[in-house]
């Protein structure tokens, strides 16, 4: 394995007063690859993915990005201009709920387009073809690129975030329980569609999920953490087959089989 | 040539719902794979074939012992778990079929065939046909399909990548006469262009068309 | 001149104050700088910005010229000439060619500016993205990040409802290829007017308290998209008192019948053509 990893974090530790939000946490992440952090409410996943993305700073702990060139970059030691210039262009964040993300006064159309405008794109009508491009990728009409998301369903609207996440082929994207809250029919769509594109684009994915079959579908590896500590980590189908430690096991019994 | 060879394997189940039981499963198992022939693991229920196979493809972990793959020219140790390593022999080398499909929404039993043969949609249809999946049923997701039509997909999407090394855990469990000697068939196949396969067979005349060399599991005896 | 006000109004130290802003301002063309805004002797929305910066850059000897909408014969354009006149005794005049100073409301003069002149605007909102980013703790940050993704976005959208940009006034710059920048409320027409200018560009928000500058030559280009370029937009007549076709118009209705007519809206200029 002479690949270096893209995103690696060692003793990440985080305190909310007295709540331990993480404690000692390392995860690394390679290119192309999509990692899954599993837990129940409280566990600290959302905070993980959240201190790896740059938008909270741990108290403790160090985080290493390297970029397509091969340089390393200490994340925490970046500053806010360089950060967001990393989420504009090589990073992408879904998240989850939709609404938050997108411009619901714009048309699908300019929130798919804005990346591209904010990354210095200066023709109308190449704007609108790529837009309307992804829009179909996500499998949305073109024909209504010109109406307000306001009009959208919620599936529909996740899927438009992830058309304008997606539009500036980001090589790593942070994604907070990308299907919660949709309808079961919704949901299965919006996996297929997830993991269809991040395989034929080879991005590289952190997900976070409390929903274990989500993780089994898109994953190959996964963390699982509980009380702001990582449990157990492994291929996904071995820590669901075949989990060691004692919550994992909980966690895994408890899912019910339809 | 040997293209797979586990030696000294140890796994015990920690129940830690169950107050922490442990129950010891392999203890010190040895087994190796030859190209172009196929391995029956033979034993009683719950000896531990199953925990095996597994266990060789990294579905289970092992508490002891080394699992080591001739994968790209070297012999690699999976046994030790680095999921990326574990992941790339997956892809490249080591193949499994379960007993069951894992049924993905929306995705149809031609796309999940032709994924595990690099979109050949075309080989893919080839090799349902030949296992008696109708073309009517090609663009259907499987989650409506047959117990035996399901396992039926699976084994194509098992037989259809090429892999040097082939899991087979149960795969005529559900099938009929007909659609066993496919199964057969395929097999066949696979060790004439150098597979090295390993199988558990609950039907006898499977067993003796297939079976090149037998690794008995005995069931470890409790403690009294 | 009036007794008992220092020199135009302000007191030293206050000019000093906004003097410093106006250099800041130079030296960071179109970059929006703090100021103390001053109690002036009008409400806030009546000139307070573009007053104090006059205040602080005239002197004795210049020749100051104040228009509201093109006009120097309005109210406002009136009153603000006259209080200069009251408090610093300055000489004023109409005429665009023989001022120093033309401090103006929603217009650029026809008539080319000179490097010997300095034009300063009144500036209602100086920030260009106050409709569409509410925070101004986060549009100081797009500045500064020069993240300015939501304006083009804004103009798509235009484009995509109207078939054009629908913005027709104070229509949203690139300065010095850095800052996005508010000209203040001028037509569209009157942008390209900003571009290398030789005269010193001068902009002052008293309700808002923000200064910003154009150093004369420096580029200013109005946003567009390659297959939409920005087209400067005026009325297809000529003035009806002096023939300009050229010129920016107002719209005159004359009586209750509908008759309207199209004259030039910088007065001296049309006055000059018709040789006045």
């Amino acid at each position: 394995m002479s690949e270096q990893a893209m995103l690696t974090a060692s003793g990440l530790g985080l305190q909310f007063g007295p709540v331990t939000a993480l404690d000692d946490v390392g995860v690394e992440l390679w290119p192309g690859e999509v990692l899954a952090i599993v837990g129940e409410s409280g566990s600290g996943k959302t905070t993980l993915l959240n201190v790896l993305a740059g938008r909270v700073k741990p108290d403790t702990g160090r985080i290493e990005y390297r970029d397509p060139a091969g340089g390393a970059h200490d994340l925490l030691a970046m500053g806010a201009p360089a950060l967001r210039a990393l989420h504009r262009s090589d990073w992408g964040f879904v998240q989850q709920n939709p609404r938050d993300a997108l411009r619901m006064r714009v048309s699908a159309g300019g929130n798919v387009g804005e990346r591209l405008m904010a990354a210095g794109a200066r023709h109308y009508g190449s704007i609108r073809e790529i837009a309307a491009d992804w829009l179909a990728q996500v499998e949305i009409d073109p024909a209504r690129m010109d109406d307000l998301p306001a009009t959208f369903s919620g599936g529909m609207l996740q899927r438009l975030q992830i058309a304008r996440t997606l539009v500036t082929h980001p090589r790593l994207v942070f994604m907070d329980e990308p299907t919660g809250g949709l309808d079961v029919s919704v949901q299965a769509r919006l996996l297929d569609l997830i993991r269809t594109l991040v395989a034929r684009l080879g991005i590289a994915v952190v997900l976070v999920t409390h929903d274990i079959a989500v993780a089994r579908l898109l994953a190959g590896r996964m963390v699982v953490m509980q009380r702001g500590r990582v449990v157990e980590t492994g291929l996904t189908d071995q820590v669901l087959e075949d989990p060691q430690h004692p919550y994992t096991q909980l966690l895994v019994s408890s899912v019910l089989q339809a | 040539m040997r293209r797979l060879e586990a030696t000294g394997l140890e796994k015990a189940f920690v129940l830690h719902l169950q107050g922490g039981v442990r129950i010891p499963v392999l203890d010190g198992v040895d087994c190796a794979l030859e190209a172009g022939r196929c391995t029956v693991l033979a034993g009683p229920s719950g000896a531990g074939k199953s925990t095996l196979m597994r266990a060789l493809y990294g579905s289970y972990r092992v508490d002891g012992g080394a699992i080591r793959v001739w994968h790209r020219g070297a012999w690699v140790d999976i046994a030790g778990g680095d999921p990326r390593l574990v992941l790339e022999v997956r892809r490249e080398t080591l193949g499994y079929v379960s007993q069951f499909l894992r049924v993905v929404p929306r995705v149809s039993a031609l796309q999940i065939v032709a994924e595990a043969a690099d979109g050949d949609q075309e080989r893919a249809e080839a090799l349902l046909l030949r296992l008696n999946i109708p073309r009517r049923l090609h663009g259907l997701p499987p989650a409506t399909f047959s117990g035996g039509e399901q396992q039926r997909v699976n084994l194509a999407r098992g037989f259809i990548g090429g892999h040097p090394v082939l899991l087979l855990d149960e795969p005529t469990a559900s099938l009929d006469a007909e659609n066993r000697d496919v199964v057969i068939g395929l097999i066949a196949e696979a060790k004439a262009r150098g597979a090295a396969l390993a199988g558990i067979f609950h039907d006898g005349a499977v067993r003796e068309a297939v079976a090149d060399s037998v690794l008995t599991i005995a069931p470890i005896r409790e403690a009294a | 001149m009036s007794a008992g006000y220092n020199f135009a109004y302000l007191d030293e130290q206050t000019k000093r104050m906004i003097r410093r802003a106006i250099l800041k301002g130079i030296a960071i063309p179109g970059h929006q700088v703090p100021f103390g805004s001053r109690e002036m002797p009008l409400p806030y929305g009546w000139g307070t910005g573009g007053i104090q910066v006059t205040a602080a850059v005239l002197g004795p000897d210049d020749v100051l010229k104040v228009i509201d909408q093109g006009a120097d014969d309005t109210t406002n354009a009136v009153s603000i000439r006259r209080f200069f006149a009251r408090t610093a005794g300055v000489r004023t005049t109409t005429r665009t060619g023989e001022a120093t100073i033309i401090q103006t409301r929603h217009r650029i003069p026809e008539t080319a500016l000179r490097e010997d002149q300095v034009i300063v605007y009144q500036v209602p909102q100086p920030e260009p993205m106050s409709r569409l980013e509410p925070s101004r703790a986060e549009t100081k940050r797009m500045h500064a990040l020069a993240e300015y993704g939501p304006m083009h976005v804004k103009l798509y959208e235009d484009i995509t409802r109207f078939g054009h940009v629908a913005t027709s006034y104070d229509f949203p710059v690139m300065v010095n290829e850095r800052y996005l920048m508010s000209p203040s409320p001028i037509p569209a027409f009157d942008n390209p007017k900003l571009d290398r200018m030789p005269a010193l560009q001068l902009f002052g928000a008293g309700r808002e308290k923000r200064i910003y500058a154009i150093p004369p030559y420096t580029a200013v280009r109005s946003l567009d998209f390659e297959d939409h370029p920005f087209q400067p937009r005026r009325a297809t007549a000529d003035c009806a008192l002096c023939g300009a076709s050229e010129s920016y118009l107002d719209e005159v209705v004359t009586d209750d019948r509908g008759t309207r007519m199209f004259v030039c809206s910088d007065t001296d200029f049309c006055e000059g053509r018709r040789g006045e």
